[in-house]
């Protein structure tokens, strides 16, 4: 990223009141007026809406403030609180548990997927389209009709395991499967992402290394593991992060398919956060809890990156 | 000579697992493809049975009776008139807002030089992945201060703008050749001038890109929605869907909730069967994630 700024603008010098000046005085008056003017509605927007939110963020966590009544400030209480409260671990431990089964399966799903959308061969495009539909399809619908599928009693599944003769369990309506439940359905409507992206890092990988590599006499087997699975490990990674820092994200799903029930069984922070701050009108609460999902993204961000290093091809960090 | 036959062998032996292999991957794929499509046909199937139909047992995937009137029903139960009209409205104020004020930006971030220009971009890169969660509620309080709460405003105004939609078109139009621009320059074009007639047309594939996202994205959009609308005549079509299966009734009304189901996913498929091509595009160049 560093490398790509400095190569669009290899004149630019560091900036100074001298260069200000200079940038507004003589030929480059206009350009600098015309770069400012351009740049003016989306930067106006940039700052009411992104960055005075996330500073106030920082400002409301160390309150308690219903909105009613003007805020109080109570400094780190907020957080003693949390590290007390039952339901927010209970919380995290499920945003952790959604995370860290959806992403992997999902992945491990989609990668089968695309090596075989990768084969040359007719009708690929049609298949392709109908796995990337649920992508696209609101949240909100397909969590209405997987309600329907997951009904114990007229559901589509239960219906289905009954042909075999057995016996469905109450999916979303069970503790123990309400969580694999939304997995299912989160998983059904994911896939096609990073399944599109793993297909692209497919297409990419120069034909000649599988014809190197047999006629090196590498058999089926061996040309997955040392060319194709090399060679796909930027995308790879890239597959990982989004989808480990939007699953931390979700909330859609869980709103509309089991409202976190039953028992808070499929509470994720994202619903807790919502009920804090928009059921229960805590603010200060719901900001402090906002907090760690911002924390946690962070670290998994960077722990990803950390560990790429070893395992993606042709990797390089630009913090060092 | 042994040699050459024992080639023409395997090179058979490999067409031959190869037809095999082709055959398994379609056996595969299709099955895959029907548990993909299978929710899409029940909802449908669902949409034109009456409740008794969907609670038969055992159950039947074509309606006895087709029932269309279920449609006009969930329309005028759920209000999803007002639900299309809001929706479409917040949809098409949110992609032009972008695609003007991304690209404009877009253009001033790749083109022109000015002091604080590439400070003030790695700003915008590096807040691009704060998760909206940490937005939820400062935003919130400032549409309640701004009295835009149950307004269409507060679903609209904060997001005229774009940090990874400025970064993508950037991207993109610094790698347009600058000689274009500089014979317009010569042709005494005004910097806008040279936007609008040289940049702009060069960079629709992906303005289009932009565009379909975020159409797809404003369209789904459920969680800020569901916080700033509380009143009925400013809600989106996700929220008027998602309380309609909410409202209390003896018998959950399957049949209209898939019908309503149905002309809310409408409009998403149409747009991006038509506009694929730029999706997928979008996906693997910028690898931004659209849909829910």
């Amino acid at each position: 990223m560093a490398a790509n700024l400095a190569g669009a603008s290899p004149r630019q010098k560091r900036g100074g009141i001298e260069d200000f000046k200079r940038a507004f005085t003589g030929l480059r008056r206009g350009e600098t007026i015309a770069g400012y003017l351009f740049l003016a509605p989306n930067f106006i927007g940039f700052i009411i809406f992104l960055l005075f939110p996330i500073c106030f963020a920082f400002v409301i966590m160390l309150t308690d403030w219903s909105l009613a009544k003007p805020p109080a400030f109570v400094g780190l209480e907020n957080f003693e609180t949390m590290v007390n409260d039952r339901l927010f671990w209970k919380s995290l431990g499920n945003s952790f548990y959604y995370t860290f089964v959806a992403v992997p399966t999902g992945i491990f799903i989609a990668f089968w997927l695309a090596l075989a959308l990768n084969r040359k061969m007719r009708g690929i495009i049609f298949f392709r389209t109908i796995y990337f539909l649920p992508q696209i399809t609101l949240t909100v619908a397909a969590a209405t009709i997987w309600r329907w599928i997951y009904q114990p009693e007229i559901g589509m599944i239960n219906h289905m395991l009954d042909w075999f003769g057995i016996d469905g369990p109450k999916w979303i309506h069970d503790t123990k499967w309400a969580m694999p439940s939304v997995i299912i359905m989160s998983n059904w409507q994911g896939i096609g992402f990073a399944m599109l992206i793993l297909l692209a890092g497919l297409q990419g990988i120069p034909e000649e290394y599988y014809e190197a590599a047999s006629i090196d006499g590498a058999s089926g087997w061996q040309r997955m593991r040392y060319v194709t699975l090399p060679m796909l490990t930027p995308a790879l990674f890239f597959v990982v992060v989004t989808s480990l820092i939007s699953a931390f994200q979700s909330f859609d799903q869980f709103f509309v398919l089991t409202q976190g029930g039953p028992a808070h069984a499929t509470t994720p922070l994202t619903l807790y956060i919502f009920q804090n701050a928009f059921t229960f009108f805590k603010m200060g609460y719901g900001a402090a809890l906002a907090s760690v999902v911002f924390v946690i993204i962070l670290i998994i961000t960077i722990v990803q990156w950390r560990l790429a290093r070893r395992w993606v091809i042709g990797f390089e960090s630009d913090d060092d | 000579m042994a040699n050459a036959v024992k080639v023409k062998d395997s090179l058979f032996g490999q067409k031959q697992t190869k037809l095999l292999m082709d055959l398994l991957v379609y056996v595969v794929l299709s099955i895959v493809g029907i548990i993909f499509i299978m929710p899409f046909a029940w909802m449908v199937a669902n949409s034109f049975k009456d409740l008794r139909g969907i609670y038969k047992f055992p159950p039947e995937f074509i309606p006895e009776v087709w029932h269309f009137e279920n449609y006009t029903e969930a329309w005028t139960a759920t209000h999803f008139d007002i639900g299309f009209l809001n929706s479409a409205l917040v949809a098409a104020a949110v992609v032009l807002g972008q695609v003007v004020t991304a690209s404009l930006a877009g253009y001033s971030f790749a083109r022109l030089r000015y002091p604080g220009r590439d400070k003030i971009f790695l700003l915008y890169i590096s807040l691009m992945m704060v998760p909206f969660t940490v937005l939820l509620i400062p935003l919130y309080i400032q549409m309640r201060a701004f009295g835009w709460v149950s307004t269409l405003q507060a679903v609209i105004v904060p997001f005229l703008f774009t940090p990874w939609g400025t970064f993508m078109m950037r991207q993109f139009m610094v790698t347009i050749p600058r000689e274009l621009e500089d014979a317009a320059r010569i042709d005494g074009c005004g910097f806008f001038r040279t936007y609008w007639l040289i940049i702009l047309p060069l960079t629709k594939p992906a303005l289009a890109t932009l565009a379909i996202f975020t159409f797809v994205n404003t369209w789904n959009s459920y969680q800020w929605p569901l916080i700033v609308l509380a009143k009925p005549k400013v809600k989106t079509l996700p929220l008027l869907l998602a309380s309609f299966q909410n409202q209390s009734a003896m018998r959950t009304p399957w049949h209209l909730i898939m019908a309503a189901s149905t002309f809310v996913v409408v409009p998403v498929l149409i747009a991006f069967v038509v506009g694929q091509k730029y999706y997928v595009r979008g996906i693997v160049t910028t690898g931004i994630k659209g849909g829910g």
